[in-house]
């Protein structure tokens, strides 16, 4: 009964997170909306920037050799209530993002997460639906 | 098994009532130092003053509240009937030559002709009906003057009894110290007082080539847009924006429907928000061109 009860709340469960995904809004078109990636990385620029900051930073491969990556965030006051700053990165920073990629399999994304060095969580209306909504 | 789906179903749709999406669990989206309706539960307001509308004002719902990416807050691009504006011929021709980055005919960026990515003026209405912004209303004796945190722009609202030029070929102010005629990103605007607290202006001798929205809805030199300031107590500001282009559409239209603002303290400093050419520029090299398989001549 009790393994009854579980797999009825497991279903439950499953069927909340489609029903979740069904309220994502549409995004920038390059994006495939709703994957996420999620890796570990070194920082090698933090551009400040309208319209869209960009996080660089690098990944090795399985192959190990290194990729460069870009990734998006929102226009800085967009992302400064939820604690981002020009000083949130720096270059050699170790890091583990996750990320939004577009669709077309270049090593680009938009930053939906990024957990630093000290162990603190960056995140907020930064990629999705809410972030999306702010683009210029 | 019928049955057991069934309770499967209702469990589910149980679960999901009592637990809100996660965005909506997020917190309202807060301008550093700004004060929202949410930080005041119950309070009640004083009585709005007479014929005032300077300060700095935000949204009250929440900082967010003014972006409105994929167009106009009151008839958004969203592909749902109710939301399909009365184009006439010459207008849809005109929208689907725009490639917006948001909205139904949506492009990737890398391949849009939006005037705004590169900097160029998004005059208004936009500068109200995309990525709406704080603002400080300054009233003047004989001028409204608004700032606008977006892109660090502001413009002139005449209150001195001029009226409003009439000719959208010859545009200008008819008073002898007038600048030369020629349509404005930024059009002219007049306003007056209706009653003691609702301010109306009206804007007319646009520049077309501005577009009204981030979804590329466009507008002709004919284009008149009426804004309705309605002060509802002592901290609320409503703003309501009606677009009239008989060229591009059949009928005028709201494209801003009250929208409540709520005045923040005397101290509070609104923030740099600038296009920047060059930081832009290599964003479009760095991100938006790769994203859509273009180099940096756009092919």
């Amino acid at each position: 009964m009790r393994n009854r009860h579980l797999q009825m709340f497991s279903v439950a469960v499953g069927l909340l997170i489609v029903s979740v995904s069904s309220f994502a809004h549409h995004a920038n078109a390059v994006f495939d909306v709703g994957k996420k990636v999620t890796m570990k990385g070194t920082v090698t620029e933090w551009f400040w920037a309208n319209p869209h900051c960009l996080l660089r930073f690098d990944v090795k491969g399985d192959d190990g050799q290194l990729v460069h990556w870009t990734a998006e965030t929102q226009a800085p006051p967009n992302i400064i209530p939820s604690g981002w700053s020009k000083q949130s990165f720096k270059a050699g920073d170790e890091i583990t993002i996750t990320v939004e990629p577009v669709k077309n399999g270049q090593p680009l994304g938009r930053v939906l997460q990024v957990v630093l060095p000290s162990g603190k969580t960056l995140g907020g209306p930064i990629g999705g639906a809410g972030g999306a909504a702010d683009a210029r | 098994m019928t049955k057991r789906v069934l309770v499967l179903v209702i469990a589910a749709i149980a679960v999901s009532v009592l637990i809100p999406p996660t965005r909506a669990q997020q917190a309202p989206r807060r301008q550093p130092g700004a004060v929202y309706d949410f930080d005041f539960p119950g309070k009640a307001s004083g009585p709005a003053p007479r014929r005032s509308l300077s300060g700095v004002w935000e949204f009250a719902k929440g900082g967010a509240e003014g972006i409105q990416a994929d167009g106009a807050k009151a008839m958004p691009s969203d592909g749902k009937p109710e939301h399909e504006l009365p184009f006439t011929p010459e207008g849809r021709v005109a929208f689907m030559a725009h490639k917006p980055t948001y909205g139904i005919t949506q492009v990737p960026s890398a391949l849009t002709n939006d005037p705004l990515p590169g900097c160029d003026p998004q005059g208004f209405p936009r500068i109200v009906l995309h990525n709406a912004r704080t603002e400080q209303i300054i009233q003047l004796p004989n001028q409204v003057v608004i700032l606008y945190q977006f892109n660090k722009k502001w413009r002139v609202i005449w209150t001195d009894g001029r009226e409003l030029i009439k000719d959208p070929e010859q545009p200008g102010w008819k008073t002898k110290d007038g600048p030369p005629l020629e349509p404005r990103w930024w059009g002219y605007s007049v306003g007056t007082w209706a009653d003691d607290y609702t301010f109306v202006a009206e804007s007319f001798g646009f520049d077309d080539r501005t577009w009204l929205d981030n979804a590329g809805r466009p507008h002709s030199d004919a284009l008149r847009v009426v804004e309705t300031y309605h002060l509802v107590d002592a901290d609320h500001l409503e703003k309501t924006i009606t677009i009239d282009d008989p060229k591009f559409y059949t009928k005028p239209w709201v494209a801003l429907d009250k929208l409540p603002y709520r005045l923040q303290s005397a101290s509070f400093d609104i923030p740099e928000q600038e296009c920047v050419p060059s930081e832009t520029a290599k964003y479009n090299s760095l991100f938006a061109n790769p994203a859509a398989g273009v180099d940096d001549t756009g092919k």
